[in-house]
């Protein structure tokens, strides 16, 4: 079935001179659960996933909870399941929501729909940590699932916004051939449209060559037929050719997207806002960096920590109504306050835009506004998000 | 950091123009502290520092200076008029912000990343106590009878209320998100702390530990979320604060009284923390992104200069030079 279960943090309650002790004993129990998925073959092994990716994040949320919460006579308590690539993911959840209605799923996209259905799951709250899917956000959003990683759409946005105030109009693109490069593709093509800039030329990534060996010769010419433009976006979700690109295009561009200028959750050259002290904790724990699906696991705990500090309760309902109210906010080191949108459990969020070595800009960027707020010009706006099952 | 209001003030400063006062302000990013001469409004000393130099603060006889430098995980004593570093004193790991007690000896420190504040005897050099606190420490306060020491936890959200005779918590109270500063105001009576990311500032009744206020900002053409309260200053006789609003790029003017804000003054980016002169007429503010110092006139509330310092400009503190 599942191949590990772990108990990882425990409850400490500590009194440490409450001046109103009285308050009731909270006690907070989340299950993180994690499916695992074998990363397909790349062509270069540089930097290869860590194992622990996003349990990192979640023990991480989970300390920060406990501090808070023993000044407040509240605990926490994290499970941790990790399903094996062949196991039983329907089973882990079931046994998962018999422990506890608060789900944190590190998981593809039908997995969570899978787990949003189960009649077991009517009543939990699921946050989605792992997949940027748009249709999560859309025609296939539900009630009970929140958001805490940003969805294509968001990142492509951040991308569109950062293009439009450099004024690089046209935009050619090169995507792979696997299901998410063309989602990302797909992705990123519209929202140049919305934005107004000229999109060019998309061709589909399908050599088969090592690129360690045949990049200088092969990216020029594959790249001439583009034309011009003024940068060149790459769809390479699972990093297998884009980093193989940069320098070696015919025509001297710059490329973003999967490589080069890229939208992200969180990355370690994000630095301001208080981030340099959530980075060195996170550092500590895990002895690396703290990376996008860390970072979304960790908004998860926390936002599920701010929630019962602030409400005093424990059950998901209650949590799940403060969290879509205008009371709720996070705080995310993204120099903004965070909140989830009504209409589809979104969380709002900044999105930086890197490079290895240093934070370029982060995204909204000025001059782009919204009524609601500057942050819902990433992402699917109300009027655009199919999602119906969080009107009430 | 804030000054004792001399009495002989304004003769001492009729006899002695020729005497220049200082704001020292500490650069996050280049390790270093900027002396800057208030009769000339220039920088006229730069001044090494350990590794990214935050809080610092006089001894109440302005014979050394205290600094956070927080990399290098010390609170360094610097002679101030050699700017030589004497020597650290045990700080914890990574001090953020810190608050000297009324009795000029006792140094609570914020350790930002251990969730802890430290109590250091600047005599005997020695951690009299660690406190365990909510997570990231850094806005810290100290009663103006001394019984009472503040820390704010940014992550926690919380205020913690230390009994400096037992150095132990005896209240720890909420308060909106990312709190940053803290000061006790009206004799102790109030105690103010600002929070970063909710965009307020939680007034409290001292004696019960209760909120009696909430102060909120809102500027026009700028989006909430950019209204970030930090550091504040109080005006002779508490009547108004000044307010610090983060990357608004603006200091709020509020009123004590009422607690409603007066006005809005434009000043620097990622306006910080704040410093008077002598006679607190005039308020440097600190600009953490644009790398410089803006100078308020405090009764026309009007910005009259920006001085530049080093990058990332991050406290400041006033030092009389008689």
């Amino acid at each position: 079935m599942f191949n590990s279960r772990r108990a990882c943090g425990v409850v400490f309650a500590l009194a440490i001179g409450l001046a109103s002790a009285a308050r009731a004993e909270v006690a907070v129990q989340i299950h993180y659960l994690k499916q695992i998925v074998p990363a397909p073959p790349t062509l270069s092994n540089l930097d290869p996933i860590p194992e622990d990716l996003g349990l990192r994040g979640a023990e991480l949320g989970l300390e920060d909870n406990i501090t808070t919460g023993r000044f407040l006579g509240q605990t926490y308590s994290l499970s941790v399941t990790e399903v094996a690539p062949d196991g039983d993911f329907a089973a882990a959840l079931r046994a998962a929501l018999a422990e506890t209605d608060l789900l944190v799923l590190d998981a593809q996209a039908d997995q969570v729909t899978l787990a949003a259905d189960l009649s077991e799951a009517a009543d939990a709250l699921i946050f989605n940590a792992g997949a940027a899917d748009v249709a999560l956000r859309d025609t296939e959003c539900r009630a009970n699932v929140l958001h805490t990683i940003p969805s294509y759409v968001m990142k492509a946005d951040a991308l569109m916004q950062f293009f439009v105030s450099r004024r690089w109009d046209e935009i050619a693109l090169i995507a792979g051939d696997r299901a998410e490069d063309v989602a990302w593709a797909d992705t990123l093509e519209a929202s140049a449209r919305k934005f107004g800039l000229r999109f060019g030329a998309r061709k589909t990534w399908a050599f088969d060559a090592d690129m360690r060996r045949n990049a200088a010769q092969e990216v020029p010419l594959f790249t001439q037929e583009l034309g011009d433009y003024d940068v060149l976006l790459v769809a390479d979700a699972t990093d297998d050719f884009a980093r193989y690109i940069s320098y070696n295009t015919w025509r001297p561009r710059p490329v973003a997207g999967s490589d080069g200028l890229r939208p992200v959750a969180w990355h370690r050259v994000v630095e301001q806002w208080g981030a340099a002290q959530l980075q060195s904790r996170f550092e500590e724990l895990a002895g690396r960096h703290m990376l996008d699906r860390d970072y979304a696991v960790w908004a998860a705990m926390r936002s599920i920590g701010e929630a019962v500090t602030r409400t005093g309760a424990a059950d998901a309902a209650t949590l799940r109504d403060y969290m879509l109210s205008d009371a709720f906010e996070l705080a995310g080191f993204k120099g903004r306050p965070m909140t989830f949108r009504s209409w589809n459990g979104q969380l709002r969020q900044p999105i930086p835009l890197v490079h290895e070595r240093a934070l370029v800009a982060q995204a909204p960027l000025e001059g782009f506004l919204h009524q609601r707020s500057e942050l819902d010009t990433l992402g699917l706006d109300q009027p655009e998000s199919a999602c119906t099952a969080f009107a009430n | 950091m804030k000054l004792p209001i001399l009495t002989t003030l304004t003769a001492a400063l009729l006899s002695t123009t020729a005497l220049a006062d200082e704001i020292w302000v500490t650069n996050e990013k280049d390790d270093t502290i900027s002396v800057i001469d208030i009769e000339t409004m220039e920088v006229v000393r730069t001044i090494e520092t350990g590794e990214r130099p935050r809080g610092i603060t006089f001894s109440k006889d302005y014979s050394v200076v205290y600094i956070c430098a927080s990399d290098s995980d010390a609170v360094q004593v610097m002679d101030p008029e050699t700017g030589e570093i004497l020597y650290d004193l045990p700080s914890g790991e990574d001090p953020e912000q810190f608050v000297l007690h009324p009795d000029n000896r006792h140094l609570y420190i914020a350790n930002e990343d251990d969730a802890i504040t430290t109590v250091v005897d600047t005599e005997t050099r020695t951690v009299v106590a660690q406190i365990d606190v909510g997570i990231e420490p850094e806005g810290m306060a100290v009663s103006p009878d001394g019984k009472i020491a503040i820390t704010t936890s940014e992550t926690t959200n919380m205020a913690h209320w230390i009994d400096t005779e037992t150095q132990t918590l005896f209240a720890n109270t909420l308060v909106d998100s990312r709190p940053r500063h803290a000061e006790f105001v009206k004799d102790g009576s109030e105690l103010w702390v600002s929070a970063e990311i909710g965009g307020t500032i939680s007034v409290f009744d001292v004696a019960t530990q209760t909120e009696k206020a909430k102060i909120d900002f809102e500027i026009d053409n700028i989006h909430p979320d950019r209204v970030q309260p930090v550091g504040f200053e109080f005006t002779n006789g508490d009547t108004h604060a000044f307010v610090a609003l983060g990357p608004s790029n603006h200091v709020a003017v509020v009123n004590a009284e009422t607690y409603e804000v007066e006005e809005y003054i434009l000043v620097g980016r990622r306006v910080w923390h704040l410093e008077f002169n002598r006679d607190r007429s005039q308020l440097f503010t600190t600009n953490g992104v644009s790398g410089d110092v803006t100078v308020v006139d405090v009764e026309s509330r009007k910005a009259l200069k920006s001085i530049k310092v080093g990058r990332f400009p991050w406290g400041a503190a006033f030092r009389p030079t008689e």
